[in-house]
């Protein structure tokens, strides 16, 4: 399988299942348009009017040479990889819900501005203790261990957030586990001691922010109505420049009140930020901040503009990171890592303030994901295996998608949400993702 | 080649031989929360 697409003048294809990347010129790229359909003969005498016999000849040659080196049209040697892959689940990250409450009232939140529809609660040191057991016990071999501070806002139950960092440095020592600890935040209770014991402790910080002012203030008021952005940037730009500019994220959502979002994209590149992500919202279906197909087109040329200034800031020497344009084609990801996706559910977990387990932060509140609590020792794992078993060609949809190595079969919370079904992925997000893979892309051929 | 410029080899092919350690970081960790995106992550086994 190939996908060709040209963007800004450059023939781009993707040999889909080897990974490969090629810039063509316009002959080879119309040659390679006919080159399984029709035999040599008939492609030079479908472009004659185009090109010369000659130089259809030798896109052709350098075409079949490609195939041969296994560099185009090259069969899938994956379905069958993660049989033999197969394994005991493993856990090997966890999100804590430290605080199922929040001092903002932003108006897409997926958590019901905090108590992701349940009571305003708050996690105890107990409980994060039990879970930070509970992912050293089920990590078997693995070392590399994630936990990742979420809420609701953690900053308001940060003496917890600090206990759990203090017990699990304790505990790694003795399990032989490393913690990598990322916390996610509003940045509204930011201050001169938290910041010194995130960048003490944290290996990344989420720093929330959605872009320009009147943005931000619209979709992310406080619990009065009034906005937060004069308040929090000076204090996210204060954490991104203690951090040296690296290992954080200026976050943000965008939703169809601001379908321009590059603007806010470049706006915070222009504050300063060198560690930038802007994404589309997963709102309920008719909420009014939804993404809907007609606002795609629209998307599609906001990616696109956005590419164009990044490559030309980076000449610049001005450019920045938006997480969604960095693709490492290199050294990224290997295949069964590709295959599997995120992990939700079987190498990632939630941990909600009463210890209940969830497949991710997008599945909490709804019962029938639980899957079990940390204080009861239960833990279901037949629904662990049901969301190992996930992946790209158990999805019908990705099976025969070009895009499917970049994005691993999308986000299971999406797809359940849209389609009641983890592997039926959500079509927006899918439309949206192989823009942003083609996107970033054309920024490699672009260095 | 004349007509055609690879920008990327078969990476993804070679990574099938020692893939699959596993501890790499999990992609939802890293920024995105909502949206799952895998091709940006690194390998901890290079």
């Amino acid at each position: 399988m190939i996908h060709k697409y040209t963007m800004y003048d450059t023939n781009i294809v993707l040999d889909v299942n080897s990974g490969a990347v090629h810039v063509f010129d316009d002959a080879a790229f119309d040659v390679v348009g006919l080159y399984k359909n029709e035999t040599r003969k008939q492609i030079i005498e479908s472009l004659s009017e185009k090109y010369s016999g000659q130089v259809i000849e030798d896109a052709y040659e350098e075409i079949s040479e490609l195939e041969s080196k296994g560099l185009l049209f090259s069969e899938d040697a994956y379905s069958d990889a993660l049989n033999k892959w197969e394994r005991k689940p493993v856990v090997k990250a966890l999100c804590l819900h430290i605080c199922h409450d929040c001092n903002l009232r932003c108006k897409y939140c997926f958590a019901s501005t905090g108590s992701f529809g349940g009571h305003r609660t708050m996690m105890d040191l107990d409980t994060g203790k039990k879970a930070i057991d509970f992912l050293i016990e089920k990590s078997a071999g693995r070392r590399n261990l994630e936990v990742d501070f979420f809420g609701g806002e953690p900053l308001m139950n940060f003496d917890v957030v600090k206990g759990i960092v203090e017990y699990a440095r304790i505990r790694e020592k003795e399990s032989g586990k490393n913690f990598r600890f990322t916390i996610t935040t509003n940045a509204v209770l930011l201050n001169e001691e938290i910041k010194d014991f995130i960048n003490k402790n944290m290996h990344n910080v989420v720093l929330s922010i959605d872009g320009r002012k009147e943005t931000n203030d619209k979709m992310r008021p406080r619990v009065d109505g009034s906005g937060t952005y004069d308040r929090i940037l000076p204090k996210i730009q204060d954490m991104a420049e203690s951090r040296n500019q690296d290992n954080y994220y200026v976050r943000g959502t965008f939703t169809r009140e601001n379908l321009d979002f590059s603007e806010d994209v470049l706006h915070l590149a222009d504050q300063g930020f060198k560690q930038i992500s802007i994404e589309p919202v997963v709102a309920a279906k008719d909420s009014g901040y939804d993404i809907r197909e007609q606002d795609l087109p629209k998307l599609f040329e906001e990616y696109e503009n956005l590419a164009r200034e990044y490559v030309k800031r980076d000449s610049e020497k001005c450019g920045f990171n938006f997480f969604h344009f960095m693709i490492d084609l290199q050294q990224g990801p290997c295949v069964i890592k590709r295959l599997g996706g995120c992990g939700s559910g079987h190498e990632y977990l939630a941990v909600t303030p009463e210890g209940d387990l969830y497949p991710c932060h997008q599945f909490v509140g709804d019962e029938k994901f639980k899957m079990g609590n940390v204080h009861e020792g239960v833990f279901n794992s037949d629904s662990q295996k049901d969301f190992q078993k996930s992946n790209v060609y158990t999805k019908k949809d990705c099976a025969e998608c070009w895009a499917k190595f970049y994005c691993s079969g999308g986000c299971a919370a999406n797809a359940y949400q849209f389609n009641n079904d983890i592997n039926v992925p959500y079509k927006i997000g899918c439309e949206l993702e192989k823009k942003r893979v083609e996107c970033a892309i054309w920024i490699k051929t672009q260095e | 080649m004349k007509h055609i410029k690879t920008i990327n080899n078969a990476t993804l092919k070679n990574s099938l031989a020692k893939g699959g350690c596993g501890e790499c970081q999990t992609s939802c960790q890293s920024a995105c929360k909502t949206s799952c995106t895998v091709a940006n992550q690194s390998c901890e086994n290079k």
